[in-house]
Formats: structure tokens, sequence, C-alpha cells
């Protein structure tokens, strides 16, 4: 037993259909201190987070508070045991005011059992007043910044007199003072004697801020020490220091001309001065952690957001892009990072699907619908080996591998210039992955630009001949197929630029 | 492998043509029930009843699939066909009369367009709020007296072109239209695109407003046509009349399986649709069912309509699913 240890993981296993998220968890977490949990993407950071707070439950293993074990069945009852979790995405109600958020399911009763509103105003004040916030009890969370409604959450936390607040990257949506801000009030709270649970994989950050540190890879944890035994460089080695895959169906393939060139692309807030270019025939990559601003980058490129400055260039001729459909006639065309919302038309046919871009090439004698169609997608579909029992059937009941590949086809049938692929392989299993990797090999050996946007730096690794790395909205370093390493790239992806 | 694909044609077959089977069983049932209803007197006599909210339910049926509706079709009706009758007194010519109808119910239909594409409004509420504009603005032009005596333009509702009643023959032809449409047109595989993932099909290069306003354009050219054909049926300027008339179109599109949430549906489909309700109607009346009972059967088929609709769906996915699945195993 160990004297001032508040919260226990142990042995904490846990599976979704078809992967391990968490195998055999253990860490610990002292009374008044910051352990920090890092790691990549999908490292299992923010599933076991979710245990704690009773959203999923544990297949097997303990959780325990003070050292006695607990069962957690969901967020009321964390809450109960003192546990109080700030969101990465926070969801709040936009037209509820701050004295209500703060006490939303908590509410005070007269004793008429209607909602004390009095009270609630002195409570609020008081705890306004305690913690040295400035903020009005009425005003509306709509009127407030992320940071704001943050703030609100960890009054709340406390509010709740919650001993364990775990926060899930908070830092990801706000700006460098507020981070201040935000990091000065953490440590209030654990010279008070909370503890907090911090995940994050912004280097700078953790050490300012850590006092353990438990790195987190493919759903075990790597290693866990005090932060004096760790530097920046042993982070980033443990967090991914998994063997490359060798398999990944690179070719050699001659680099022709600049297809796409981008200079000083700017959004404000989202992303500034974004320079790149990619050659005929050559494969580049996009790395960064998520909310980088690497698809928000693609997304003003192909139209589907605007941009307040910078330029484009297609084949070294200037050029604006105003829709999507833009972008497709000047042979730029994209593969979303979200299926379900930008890439398919779930009642829709097979067919339909992959036509859409280019329904004018598929009339003939003034006629959609007709056998030429029919044959063409046929065709398609083999050369892509779509695997659908027609090319009727509707999209939906397809798996997301073959999903991809229909929407694959049909940018294929626009001959593009330039593809854009963001996450080309998310939630797809193996064997389509593979197929994936090849069509786009086939794509380069065609001539075609290809942007490859990518959270699975293996496969960045595996396919790219350059990579850039997007930090903050901004290209924070750009890597020759010599240079390309896990820990180069993250070196880059988790620096902090002000 | 082969059964597999059998058993899907025979699903898809199904869920497909399922409404024509109704309409079919429907057709049988009301010839044994009552003698009367097979005469073809009486069947000329259903369609032409029917014909109005049918060329109604086209428009309305290109607007569903494309994620819209129009609330406003019988009030635009009715003021289209106001000022069709009036043109027609002034010139004496019906083609000018329907030239009028159909201008004055597209412009009413460009204004729906743009609110909802312009100004983002919901399309329940930019033609709601169409609807009693229209419906006022057909009472402030009449004064909110009938118009009579409309002479020759009772052939229009009334007449006979090629030995077939002229709406028969006016619902049929906008029947081939919307069916080329919907089908055979980059228009119609665009309105079901955006019907079915708005978003997804401004991604794919499809200029989302552009189809939008086109798919109100068709549905106003359908509904002044459609004021031209009442008018003339009720032998006068009604600004009064077609009260709820798109609620019945509304009826009509959906017992014919297009689908609220948008990306489904077909033109035969509401074609079929029309005629169920036109028979069961008749039927009902025939046979002297209570008409507030009427009224009853006729609302549980719509809420029966829309069960199956949804049942279907989930069917649809669920069981392709299980299929794909069990293959790759």
């Amino acid at each position: 037993m160990n004297e001032g240890i508040k919260l226990r993981v142990s042995n904490i296993e846990k599976s979704f259909p078809g992967v391990k998220a968490l195998d055999k968890i253990n860490f610990a977490v002292k009374k008044g201190s910051v352990h920090v949990l890092c790691g990549e993407n999908g490292a299992g950071k923010s599933t076991l987070m979710k245990i704690i707070n009773g959203i999923h439950q544990a297949d097997e293993g303990d959780i325990l508070i003070d050292e006695k074990i607990v069962k957690i069945q969901n967020p009321i009852q964390a809450r109960s045991l003192g546990i109080s979790m700030i969101f990465q995405e926070l969801n709040y109600i936009p037209e509820m005011t701050v004295e209500e958020s703060l006490f939303v399911g908590n509410w005070p009763k007269n004793k008429y059992g209607k909602v004390d509103w009095p009270e609630i105003r002195k409570r609020t004040i008081s705890l306004l007043k305690k913690e040295n916030l400035n903020y009005f009890p009425e005003t509306k969370l709509k009127d407030l910044t992320v940071s704001d409604i943050q703030m609100l959450e960890i009054l709340k936390a406390i509010s709740y007199n919650s001993d364990i607040i775990i926060m899930d990257e908070p830092t990801s949506a706000i700006t460098q003072k507020e981070v201040e801000l935000l990091l000065k009030k953490i440590k209030e709270l654990r010279d008070r004697g909370k503890s907090i649970v911090y995940i994050s994989h912004k280097m700078d950050e953790i050490f300012r801020i850590a006092d353990e540190i438990t790195v987190f890879r493919d759903g075990c944890v790597v290693d866990s020490r005090v932060k004096e035994d760790y530097d920046m460089e042993t982070v980033i080695a443990q967090m991914v220091g998994r063997k490359l895959e060798s398999n990944f169906p690179k070719e050699d393939i001659q680099i022709g001309e600049k297809v796409l060139e981008v200079k000083e692309l700017t959004n404000h807030g989202v992303f500034q001065d974004v320079n790149f270019f990619v050659r005929e025939g050559e494969i580049v990559g996009f790395a960064g952690l998520m909310g980088a601003g690497r698809t928000e980058i693609m997304r003003a490129l192909f139209g589907l957001d605007e941009y307040q400055s910078g330029e484009i260039f297609i084949k070294g001729k200037q050029t604006k892009i105003k829709s999507a459909k833009d972008s497709i006639q000047k042979k730029m065309v994209m593969l979303s990072e979200d299926r379900r919302r930008y890439g398919i038309i779930p009642v829709r046919s097979v067919k339909e699907n992959i036509s859409l871009s280019n329904l004018k090439k598929f009339i003939y004698k003034g006629m959609l619908h007709s056998k030429e169609e029919t044959d063409t997608i046929i065709d398609y579909c083999k050369k892509m080996k779509v695997k659908t029992p027609t090319i009727e059937t509707s999209i939906e009941s397809l798996s997301g591998g073959n999903q991809q590949k229909v929407i694959l086809a049909k940018w294929m049938l626009t001959d593009p210039d330039i593809l854009i692929v963001d996450e080309p392989t998310r939630g797809i299993d193996v064997g389509a992955k593979y197929e994936i990797y090849k069509l786009i090999s086939e794509l380069a050996k065609q001539k075609k630009g290809i942007v490859m946007v990518s959270s699975e730096l293996p496969e960045l690794i595996g396919m790219c001949d350059r990579i850039y790395v997007v930090t903050s909205g901004k290209i924070s370093g750009e890597l020759e197929r010599k240079e390309f390493s896990q820990e180069n790239i993250m070196r880059y992806a988790t620096q902090v630029i002000s | 492998m082969k059964t597999n694909r059998i058993n899907k044609l025979y699903a898809d077959m199904k869920s497909k043509y399922s409404i024509f089977l109704v309409l079919i069983v429907l057709f049988i049932i009301s010839s044994i029930v009552d003698e009367n209803f097979l005469s073809l007197n009486n069947l000329s006599n259903i369609s032409r009843q029917i014909s109005v909210v049918t060329i109604l339910a086209f428009g309305q049926t290109i607007l569903i699939i494309c994620g819209m509706l129009d609330l406003s079709s019988g009030s635009v009706l009715a003021l289209a066909g106001v000022f069709s009758v009036s043109a027609y007194i002034k010139t004496e010519s019906i083609v000018i009369a329907l030239m009028v109808a159909i201008l004055v119910s597209v412009a009413c239909n460009i204004i729906n367009g743009l609110m909802i594409t312009k100004f983002k409004a919901p399309p329940f509420i930019a033609t709601l709020a169409m609807m009693t504009m229209a419906r006022g603005a057909a009472l402030l032009y009449t004064n909110g007296q009938n118009i009579y005596q409309i002479g020759d333009y009772i052939k229009l509702g009334q007449g006979f072109t090629f030995g077939i009643p002229t709406p028969i023959v006016f619902m049929l032809v906008i029947l081939f239209t919307i069916w080329y449409i919907l089908k055979h047109t980059v228009l119609g595989r665009s309105v079901y695109a955006i019907g079915g993932n708005e978003e997804a099909a401004n991604a794919s290069g499809i200029n989302v407003d552009t189809v939008k306003m086109k798919a109100f354009i068709i549905n106003g050219i359908f509904v002044g046509i459609a004021g031209a054909i009442f008018m003339s049926r009720v032998n006068g300027g009604m600004p009064n009349g077609a009260v709820g008339y798109e609620f019945n179109a509304l009826t009509a599109a959906v017992i014919g399986g297009t689908s609220f949430t948008g990306g489904i549906g077909t033109s035969l489909g509401t074609l079929a649709g029309s005629f169920i309700v036109g028979f069961l109607d008749n039927i009902m009346v025939l046979t002297r069912v209570n008409s507030y009972l009427q009224q009853i059967i006729r609302g549980a088929i719509i809420a029966l309509a829309v069960i199956y609709d949804i049942w279907a769906k989930s069917r649809r996915t669920k069981g392709t699913l299980g299929k794909v699945q069990a293959k790759s195993k």
C-alpha cells in the first residue's frame, strides 16, 4: 500500500470489435500532483479516461480510489466519487447562461421543490469570487470563448468538490495566452491538493506542468516516471517506438514538373502562411497531430472552405478556387477524411455514386442510365476491385474499404492531375488498406501529383517522397525521404510555435 | 454467389415495386366490392379527379427527393389560376392564359427558391410564408370574389384531346417529363444526390443552389398548369380554391414511396400513390363509408406508408450488410 496515491488503475483491459484498445494498463496518480498521459492519436489515452469516467466499462481490471476498488458505471457515479472530466470536444448548450451551466443536472431546490434561482445566483457569485474569475452569471455560453467555457468546466469540477480532474487535450483549441492562464489554474488546483490527469502531446506544455509522465503506445503503457527522469527525446522515442511495417507498395517513379504550388495560404485562426508544392508522380505527405490544421488546409484548397489570402498555382498557372466544382474542373480532387459526411450518398447506388462527378460524360443520346454508363462503371469496379453484389446496390451496404474504393473510382473518372487524400485508410481493414496504397501508387505512376494527409506515421513514411509537418496551423518542417523517421516527424509535430 | 444475386435482385424488386402491388390489390378488391367501380366512366372520372393533385404531387416529388418540400402549392395554384382566368377573359386565348398561369407560379417558386438558397431559410418555413402570401395575393387581386363566365376556358379542364380528357393528357405529359428529368438527366441525378447527402453532393462538384432553384422552377411550371386546369374544372376563377391541396399532394408522394429523409422516390411511385388515394376515396364514396371515417382512414394510410418506408429502409441496410459480412467470412 502506497501512501498518497489518489487514483490507481490496475490491469485494465478493453476491446472494441476487432481491436484491443487497452492491454493491461497500470498506473497511479498521487494526491496533489499533475500526471500527464501522452501518446500518439489512438494510443488509448482517451479510451482509458472514458473508462475512469464511467462512459465505457473495462473488460478486465480495477479502478481504485484511495486504494479501494470502485465500480464506475456512468459519469454521474464518477462524479459522486469525486472524478470530473473535461472533454477535448466541449459539449455545451450555447443558449445556457454561466450560472445555469454550472448547476445543470444538479439544481438546488427550494422547499416547494422548485429550482432555487436566488441560491444559484448566490453560489455562482461566491464561486466566481473564490476562484478569481470575472464572468457574469447571466452571460450566455455562446458569447464566451472556448477557453472561457473550459474555465467554467473546471469551475464546475471544483463546485462538485472533485478531487480528481481529468483533462483531455485541453489546449488543442485555445490560444497561447489562454494556455498560460489554464496552466496557472492547474498549478493552483494541484497546490490545493487536487489530482490532475492531463492528456496532451505538446512537449513544451508537458514539461512545464507535469509532476509525473506516463507514455502510452498502441494500447499499452510504455513507461511511467517522474518528470525529472525524463527528457523530451525519450518521451518522443517512447511514443513512436513501434517498428515500421515494411510492406508498402511504394514504387520508384520519375518525378516531373510542379503540378501544384501553394504560397502563403492563410485562413486566420486556422492556418497561416502555408507554403508547399507537389510534383508530377510525387506523393507528398502531411503529418501532424490532430487539430493541427492539415484537413483545414486541404479543405480550403479544394474549395470547401474559404481562405483569406495566399496564392494557388496549378501547373504553373495562378488560379483561385471558389468551390469544389471549380477545383474538380481544374483537375484537383479530394478524398475527404469524413467519408460518411463528404464522400458517399448513402441511399444511392454504387453506380450513381461513381458517376456523380462526371455526369456529363455519361450522357448518350441525351440520356443518363445508359448501357455505356453501366459498362464503364462495371469496368471501373473490376479494375479497382470493388466488392459489391451489383452496381445497383446502395453504397451504404458496402464495407468501409469498398466505399472508399468507390469514392476513389469517382475521382479517377474525372482524370485529375492532383489527388488529395485525407486519411485514406481510416476505419478500413488491413487487406483493403493495402489495396488503397496500391491504387495510390498506381496513380502516382500515371504522373499525378498526390497529397496524402495521414495520422498514421508508418503509412506516410512508407508511401511518401516528401513529408511536410503541420503544427498549430503552420508548416513546421519539411523532410526528404532519407530523413524520414517517426522520431523526426514527431519532434516537429510536438514543438510549440508561438 | 448466383443465388445470392438473385435474392438481392428479388429484394430490390420487392422494395421497388411493392407500391404497385398495393395498387393492383386495391384495384381488384375495389372491383369486387362494388360493381360500379370497374366501369370506364368511373375510372375516367377518378383519373380526372386526381389529375390536379397528381400534377402538384409530381412537383412535390422532385422537391422532396431533393430534401425540400412545397407548402405553398395550393395557394400558388389559386393565385396562378385567377390570373390565368382573367388573362383569358381579356385575350380569349387559352395559350396566353396558360402562359400567364405558368409565369405567375414560376415567379412565386423562384421566390421560394431564393429564400431557401440565398437566405438559407428552411423550406418548410419559406414555403409556409409563400402559402400565406400567395393566398392573400389571390384574394386581393379578385377582391375576394369568384370570377365567373369564363367561356371556352372550361375546355382546358373539361374538354377532350385525342379523345382523352384533357386534364389526363396534361397529367401524362407531366408524368413523362418528370420521369425523364429524374431518370435520365444530370439535373435528376443531382437532385437525388443532394437529397441523399447535400455536403457530399457539394464536395462532388454539384452546384447545390442551382439545382434547388431548378427544382423549384420545375415545380412552378407544374403548379401553374395545375392552376389553369383547376379553375377550368370548377367553372371559374376561385381565389379560395384548392385549399389544402399541397397536403393531398404530399400524401400522394409519400404513399408513393418518396422518402422525407431525401434521396429516394420515383415519378411512377407518386402516380401510384395518387391512384391509391383516388381509388380509396372512390370506393369509400361508392360504399357509403361515413365521411368522417373516411378522413380517419386516409390519415391512417399516410401513417402506414411512412412506417413502411422507415421499416423498409432499416431492413434494406441491415439485410445487405449482413450478407456482405457473411460473405467476407
